[in-house]
Order: C-alpha cells, then sequence, then structure tokens
C-alpha cells in the first residue's frame, strides 16, 4: 500500500511517497503519477466548490487487476493519493475514508508547523510515524 | 520471580533503560529490538542472557513486564560483576553497580567505542544508548567516570575542559546559546548521548563535592563550548530518559548544578538541571528563564506566541530547520499554530538540549507535556512528573479535534453520558422570584432524589457546571422540566443521578434565583424558546406514554417554574407523573407548586397532581384554583392540557407550544426531549409572569384542590407543609421513572435516526458520480 500527498496544482509534485512494501515502489510512483489525471478529472467533474467534506473524499479512482487507487482532495487542491493492493479485499470505503481524514488532519497539523513551508517536501517525523501506523493496519 | 528491591539509583536507570527499550509504550516489552539490543550490549555471553531472560520469567511470559525487565537488568548487573546468576542474588546482593551496557547505537557505538577505553571506572562509555549508570556510580563515588565521560565528550567536542558544569563557563545570557549551537551541530548528538550526562551532572553534584572539581576539567570538555552559555550543560543531559539513565548522577548534578547555576547564570543551571532523572525535565531557573523569554515576545503570560514569531524566535538558535521544525511538532501539543507558555517552554527546552547535542526525541517527554485537562498517558513512568506545567486548557482549546482527540472526546462523553444516563444535569434551579420557594422545593425535593431528571433538559453535562451558575431563566425551564411543576428549584436539582454535584449546586441554588446555574437545558434542545411549547409538548409526550393521563401533567413538568409567589414552596410535583397512576397519586401528593405559571395551569389539570405543594399557594391561588378547577376539568387529556396551558399560558407561549406539541404528538419519543426544555425555559420565563396568571394558579389550584387540599396559605402548619413535601417527593419518583422512560426512548429513536443519516450518507456520495 502506498500514501502519497501531491502538492496543488500547478505544479503537481508529490510533497510525500510513502510505500510499505518498498519494492516495486517506482511502479507506484508511476500509478500516482497517472492517476492524478483522473483526480483532476473528477474534480472538474464536481463543479462546485469543494466544501464538503465528503467531496473531498474522491473515492475509488480506478482499479487495475493488481491494486486500487484512491483519492481524496483538499480545499487547497492538495491531492491525496492511496493505492492498495486489490487482494485487501477486507478494506471497505469507510477505512479508507477515515485513513484519508487522519491524512489530512496530520497534514493540517504540519501546515500548522511555522518552520514548514507549504511546497515543501514533508519530512516530519511524526507524520511519518502516522502514515507508517495507517499503513501498518492495512498491511 | 521474588520481590525485587532496587536502590534508587537501580531504580531510576531502570526506569530509563525500560523507557528506552519500550518503544512502543505498551509497558511491556516484547523480548526483540532493544531489548536484545540491550543485552548485547551487556557483553555477556548468550547462555548468560538465555539463562537471565529465563530467571526473570520473561520466557515464561513471552515479553518483559516491567518487573521482569527490571529483574533481568538486575541479573546482567550480577552476571557482570561476575557473581552466579542465582534468583536469590537479586535482594541479596548488595552494592551491585549498575549494569553496564555498551552503547548499540551506531553514532554512538563510535564514538564510545573511542571513549570505552575500557577504564574500568569509565562506564561512561557507554556509548549513547545507555548512560554509563556505572559511571554514575562511580561518579557518585568519585567523579572519576566523569572523566572517562569527559573523553567522551571530549572526542566529540573537543572542546576545552571548560567545566561542564557550566558554572564556570560564563554562562552567557541565553541568548549565547544559539551561538552554542554552532557547536553542536555534529557533536551534539553524537557525544552527548548520555553518558554524558551521567557524569556531567556528576560535577555538579553536591554530592561529590570533590568531583566536581575534578569533574569540571573534564566536564568542560563535555560541554561544548566551554564558555558557552548556559545552555551548555545541556548537552551532556542525553534528550531521551533511555539514553539517560543516568539517573542517579543526574539527580545530584541536577543538584549541583542548580548550585552551580546560581552562582553562574540561572541559564545554565536550567540546562543542567534538566537533567537526569528526568532528562526532560525542566529546573526552576530555566522554567523562569524560559518565561522570561516569552514575556519578551508576548506580555501576557496566558496568550499565545504565534507560529511566525516562534519561528524568528527559534530560529536564533540556528539550529537546522529541519529540527526547528520537529521540536514544533512536539511541543506544540494543541496543533494550533501558537504556543501557549507551557508548550513555549517545551520548545525552549527542546532547543536547548538539541544545541546541548541532545537529540531529539520522537515523542515528547510527559515532563515537558503541557497539562492538558483531559490529556492522559503521560505516565511514563519514570518521569518525575512535569516541571510546573499547568494544565494548559487554554492552550488546548479543542480547537483542533484532530490533534485533541482526548479534550475533544470529552466534551462529546459528557454530552453522551448525560444522555445516556438520562438525567439531566441538575437543573439549575429555578428562578423563581421567591427564593423562599425554591427553598422550600428543595427541602421536598431532598427527599425524593431529583427522580426527575428532567431528561432532556438536564441532558446537558458539559453546560451544567458552568451553567448551573447561570441563572438564566433557559435553566429553569430545563430543570422545570423536570420537575414537572416543581417550581422550585429542587426538581432541576434533580439530576442527582447525573451529576452529583450538580445536584448539590442546585439544591443550593433553589434558594436563590441566580442559582438557576442548573445545567443548561441540552443544547440540542432549544431551550429559550417557548415555554408553552415545550409544555404542550409535555404534554404530548406524556399523552403518548401509556395511561398517563396527565399527559398534560407530563409536558409540565419542566414548566413547572418555581412559583412565582413565595408561597409556592410546592414543588412542581405535579408534573410530570410518569405513570398515570401515579401521577395521580402523585398529583395527590405532590405539592402542586402551582405558582402562577402557566404551567401550573396545565398541571392543575392534573388531578393526579393535586399538588399537595400547594400548600405554599397564596391566597389569590386558591382564589385561581377554583378558576383552574372549571379549567382543568375540561382538560384532563393531554389537549386539554394544552389548552389549559394556552389559557393559562402567555398567548406567546401558547402558541409556541402548541404548535410544537403538536409536532411532538407525532413522534412521542423523541420531542420529549425537547418540549421539556422548552416547557423549563418558557415557564422560567413564566415563572416570573406567572403570578400574573391567574389561571394557571387556577389550573394548579384544581390540580391542588383535587388533592386535599393544603391551605395553601403560607400559614399552613408543617405538618400540611410535610405532607405535602412527601407528596411532592412522590411525584417526583413518579416523575422521575416517566423521565428515564422517556429517555431511554428519546435514545432509541435518536439512534434510529443516526442510523438513517449514516445511510444516507453512504448513498450520497453515489449521486456525484
Amino acid at each position: 500500500v502506498l500514501v502519497s500527498i501531491i502538492s496543488s496544482p500547478p505544479q503537481n509534485y508529490p510533497l510525500y511517497i510513502r510505500s510499505v512494501p518498498t519494492e516495486n515502489e517506482l511502479k507506484f510512483h508511476y500509478t500516482v503519477h497517472t492517476s492524478l489525471d483522473v483526480v483532476d478529472e473528477k474534480i472538474s467533474a464536481m463543479g462546485k466548490a469543494l466544501v464538503d467534506q465528503r467531496e473531498l473524499y474522491l473515492g475509488l479512482l480506478y482499479p487495475t487487476e493488481d491494486y486500487k487507487v484512491y483519492g481524496y482532495v483538499t480545499n487547497s487542491k492538495v491531492k491525496f493519493v492511496m493505492v492498495v493492493d486489490s487482494s485487501n479485499t477486507a478494506l471497505r470505503d469507510n477505512e479508507i475514508r477515515s485513513m484519508f481524514r487522519k491524512l489530512h488532519n496530520s497534514y493540517t497539523d504540519i501546515m500548522c508547523n511555522p518552520f514548514y513551508n507549504p511546497g515543501d517536501r514533508i519530512h516530519s517525523r511524526a507524520f511519518d510515524n502516522m502514515v507508517n501506523s495507517m499503513m501498518m493496519q492495512v498491511c | 520471580m521474588e520481590g525485587l528491591t532496587l536502590s534508587e539509583a537501580e531504580q531510576r536507570y531502570y526506569c530509563d533503560l525500560f523507557s528506552y527499550c519500550d518503544t512502543e509504550s505498551t509497558k511491556k516489552v516484547a523480548s526483540n529490538g532493544r531489548v536484545l539490543e540491550l543485552f548485547r550490549a551487556a557483553q555477556l555471553p548468550n547462555d548468560v542472557v538465555m539463562q537471565i531472560m529465563e530467571l526473570c520469567g520473561a520466557t515464561r511470559l513471552g515479553y518483559f513486564g516491567r518487573s521482569q525487565f527490571y529483574i533481568a537488568l538486575k541479573l546482567v548487573a550480577v552476571a557482570q560483576s561476575g557473581l552466579p546468576l542465582r534468583v536469590e542474588s537479586l535482594n541479596t546482593v548488595k552494592d551491585l553497580p549498575l549494569p553496564r551496557f555498551v552503547v548499540s547505537k551506531n553514532e554512538q557505538e563510535s564514538r564510545h567505542t573511542a571513549l570505552y577505553s575500557s577504564d574500568a571506572d569509565n562506564p561512561a562509555s557507554y556509548s549513547g544508548v545507555i548512560p554509563p549508570p556505572p559511571g554514575r556510580i562511580q561518579v557518585k563515588k568519585g567523579s572519576v567516570s566523569h572523566d572517562a565521560v569527559q573523553q567522551r565528550t571530549s572526542t566529540d567536542q573537543q572542546e576545552s575542559t571548560s567545566p561542564v558544569v557550566s558554572p564556570q563557563q560564563s554562562p552567557p545570557t541565553s541568548p549565547h546559546t544559539w551561538r552554542k549551537h554552532s557547536r553542536h551541530p555534529s557533536g551534539g548528538n553524537n557525544e552527548r548521548p548520555l553518558a554524558g550526562p551521567g557524569p556531567f551532572w556528576a560535577p555538579f553534584s553536591e554530592a561529590q563535592p570533590g568531583s566536581s572539581t575534578s569533574s569540571d576539567p573534564i566536564w568542560s570538555g563535555h560541554s561544548p563550548p566551554p564558555h558557552q552559555e548556559n545552555w551548555v550543560s545541556f548537552a551532556d543531559t542525553p534528550p531521551t530518559s533511555a539514553l539517560l539513565a543516568m539517573h542517579p548522577a543526574s539527580v545530584q548534578d541536577q543538584t549541583t548544578v542548580r548550585t552551580v547555576a546560581s552562582a553562574t547564570t540561572t541559564n545554565e543551571i536550567r540546562r543542567q538541571s534538566s537533567s537526569y532523572d528526568d532528562p526532560w525535565k525542566i529546573t526552576d531557573e530555566q522554567r523562569q528563564y524560559y518565561v522570561n523569554q516569552f514575556k519578551t515576545i508576548q506580555p501576557d503570560l496566558n496568550g499565545f506566541i504565534p507560529g511566525s514569531a516562534a519561528k524568528e524566535f527559534f530560529t536564533k538558535s540556528k539550529l537546522p530547520i529541519l529540527e526547528l521544525s520537529h521540536i514544533w511538532e512536539l511541543s506544540d501539543f494543541d496543533k494550533d499554530g501558537a504556543l501557549t507558555l507551557d508548550e513555549f517552554c517545551a520548545a525552549f527546552h527542546l532547543v536547548v538540549a538539541r544545541k546541548n547535542g541532545y537529540d531529539l526525541p520522537e515523542k515528547l517527554p510527559e515532563s515537558l507535556m503541557p497539562k492538558l485537562i483531559d490529556l492522559e498517558d503521560s505516565t511514563v513512568g519514570e518521569q518525575t512528573g512535569e516541571v510546573g506545567y499547568s494544565s494548559s486548557p487554554a492552550e488546548a482549546p479543542p480547537s483542533k479535534s484532530p490533534s485533541m482527540p482526548s479534550l475533544n472526546q470529552t466534551w462529546p462523553e459528557l454530552n453522551q453520558s448525560s444522555e445516556d444516563t438520562a438525567i439531566v444535569h441538575p437543573v439549575p434551579i429555578r428562578m423563581t422570584p421567591s427564593k423562599i420557594h425554591m427553598q422550600e422545593m428543595e427541602l421536598k425535593r431532598t427527599g425524593s432524589d431529583h427522580a426527575n431528571p428532567t431528561s432532556p433538559l438536564l441532558v446537558k453535562p458539559p453546560d451544567l457546571p458552568e451553567e448551573n451558575k447561570m441563572s438564566s431563566s433557559v435553566k429553569f425551564t430545563a430543570g422545570n422540566t423536570v420537575t414537572d411543576g416543581y417550581s422550585s428549584s429542587d426538581s432541576y436539582a434533580s439530576d442527582p443521578e447525573q451529576i452529583g454535584s450538580t445536584v448539590t449546586r442546585q439544591r443550593s441554588h433553589s434558594g436563590t434565583s441566580p442559582d438557576n446555574t442548573a445545567p443548561p437545558p441540552p443544547p440540542p434542545r432549544p431551550h429559550p424558546s417557548h415555554s408553552r411549547s415545550s409544555s404542550l409538548d409535555m404534554n404530548r409526550s406524556f399523552s403518548v406514554t401509556p395511561g398517563q393521563q396527565q399527559a398534560g401533567v407530563v409536558a409540565y413538568p419542566p414548566a413547572v417554574p418555581p412559583r412565582p409567589q413565595p408561597s409556592q414552596g410546592a414543588g412542581p410535583h405535579v408534573h410530570r407523573p410518569v405513570d398515570a397512576e401515579g401521577l395521580i397519586a402523585h398529583t395527590s401528593t405532590s405539592p402542586q407548586q402551582i405558582p402562577e405559571q402557566p404551567n401550573f395551569a396545565d398541571f392543575s389539570q392534573f388531578e393526579a397532581f393535586a399538588v399537595s405543594g400547594v400548600n405554599k399557594e397564596e391566597e389569590d391561588e386558591i382564589e385561581t384554583h377554583s378558576e383552574v378547577l372549571q379549567v382543568e376539568k375540561p382538560s384532563d387529556s393531554a389537549s386539554s392540557l394544552r389548552v389549559a396551558k394556552a389559557d393559562g399560558r402567555v398567548e406567546d407561549k401558547a402558541p409556541a407550544n402548541v404548535p410544537t406539541s403538536a409536532g411532538k404528538g407525532t413522534t412521542p419519543l423523541a420531542p420529549p426531549p425537547k418540549p421539556i426544555r422548552r416547557r423549563l425555559k418558557s415557564e422560567d420565563e413564566l415563572r416570573p409572569e406567572a403570578e400574573e396568571h391567574t389561571q394557571k394558579t387556577g389550573v394548579i389550584a384544581a390540580v391542588l384542590a383535587s388533592q386535599p387540599s393544603i391551605p395553601r396559605s403560607v400559614g399552613k402548619d408543617k405538618k400540611a407543609i410535610q405532607a405535602s413535601i412527601r407528596r411532592n417527593k412522590e411525584t417526583n419518583t413518579v416523575l422521575a421513572r416517566l423521565n428515564s422512560e422517556l429517555q431511554q426512548q428519546l435514545k432509541d429513536v435518536l439512534e434510529e435516526r443516526i442510523s438513517l443519516e449514516v445511510q444516507l450518507e453512504q448513498l450520497r456520495p453515489f449521486s456525484h458520480l
């Protein structure tokens, strides 16, 4: 499973990428990159301002034979993308939502840090711990 | 395992080690990871290690609990000193040196190995991982260890041996600390690790007067810049407690440090003192210094330092941004982007420690945690406790829910609990104009023990504490609803179940109108509005209840605001007889206070309520009573109640009530709470007006009349009063029962509603696609 945070457009570069099984990481990176298109598509489809929390969660972006990609976008157009194994059928939509919520909360905590400049890579240890623990739960 | 007695030094040391190994803070350490590292570091043959593990019971349990861990450490010490491993030796061997562990940390190892010149007394070589306890011991004994430690530090720091103690160093004012930072960057981590602290402190410790001098030079090497500013002293204190196992030494050091500090600068002392026993503890001098610094940025000690200001300030320390960012994450406990005094002190402390070479912890040490109201678990154990960290509720307003789950949870939990218990918080005593009345009510109530948790109204636990004090009418209404007619505040106080304290509060308040502190009606319930509507609803809801003949009565419960008339003392009792039967009985018994309030009018309808409490009623009541009787007679049913209410009530109320009551009828359970509250409120409002409502009184009077009419006149003798009290109490209990039943129903309905909402939400996303 992999978690990544993509910065806001137009740069769209990853602020944070972390995957648990570290092999095939590059493949996941590529997957995330390609999923950005889907995210943009969904955002534009929504149209109205994404104020509703529910709308922040984009749901399953697209499934492949091996894995599923979920998306979540914040009000500031920072995108969270999560790639999970398709074999992990126990993962329900609600769990994904809660994971995104946790991610979002931790992300806002990072934002509150005056030493963090938006647009920087995220190096926070606390954030790493949170992500790790979350991914451990999934795997 | 047999009992283990540890010396104080051992206790501290083991505590540190345990925390070090207990990476997940589960209070038990799996036999892997750090524990194994530790044991390997002990440099004992494998079979000895296995034997130790077996002896301490870890193999039996599969993990190391705290006691097992301690036993294991003790056995390590035993083994290291060459004694045979026996369970008995745990307690019999006296003066056992602390177990020594070779550092496991990589960098430390390199350093330490260098230092680890296998000096006999250089236990300090333990590389940072485990502060050389032995060193400490030595230190205690004589500072020899300091040398060892010193060497270590010197390797890293190459500093002149300025006495670490800083006393010698002229600790320039704190700002200097920043200077030091330049020195630290590299060394900090390496050297300091811990070995330092112990020995470091040792010099300071007064316990070793002699050593101090000797150690000073040694220490000086440690402390990064000899001239270092006070911060230097920090250097040795290992940032993590685990590392700093050197408790014993540190303890001493601290004392010495303190003294020294005083000599030199408070800053230094502070730093140094932050040592060991709790490596992260902030000494008083340090804290004072931090507070002063805080004041320079933010004169208000209870205020916040905004993130930008804090950023500038800490950037001056010349720590890398990444580390500052980490420090911020650790210290901004409530994640609000601003630092309160406690948070600022913690951050400053961490910066100092970092500058002195201590590694930043992964988690905020307990001693640095701001005390939040609901925070828990800071226990780590060995920490001696926060240094003066007062709870910082202010800083941690539950603004960030995610970050402060504990805080936020408290409130909802409170509400939750209150709702669940269906016990309303002590309803604030009604704000009856007449205190006497209230007091009377209280008297009555005392017996019944607030059966009437006016439920919905009272449910607001969270509000209770504050709101109790509030003498808002709303409160009363809340309370009133419960009391149904217990005009007196007592009824409100009936939330005894939920909050005993509140109950007491209520009682006391009963006498005083301002006491309406009764817990404000539960937030969801729209209090302030319609007194009438609530009462009507009540009626309705009650009518739903089987048999409640007095549906109306039920409705009232809250309404029974304290009788406006002082004479009223009779409790609302009437109100709310939960069961029809009960009602009747109650009504008769419950002293119906039927204050003029409109609610009373309703109550009066309940014959059952024939409040005995009416005794308080005044003459006018009697008069109205007759009128009311007529009024109420026809209105036995809830509807009649409503009517009565309408009559009795103020016009404004009536309309409100009627619609609400109408609405309520459909959902018997759900609304009940609301209506009740409203009623209470309205009742409260009404109360003052009640006097004007003769009708009400009439109704009430009617009700009362049904009961053995107790001479309302105040002049009733005690017997009558007591009788009415009894009746009121009975009514109280009945109403309380009814209340609880309704609460339960309400909960059920709410649960259904929640589930429906959840389903709705789940279905909603599909609509987007």
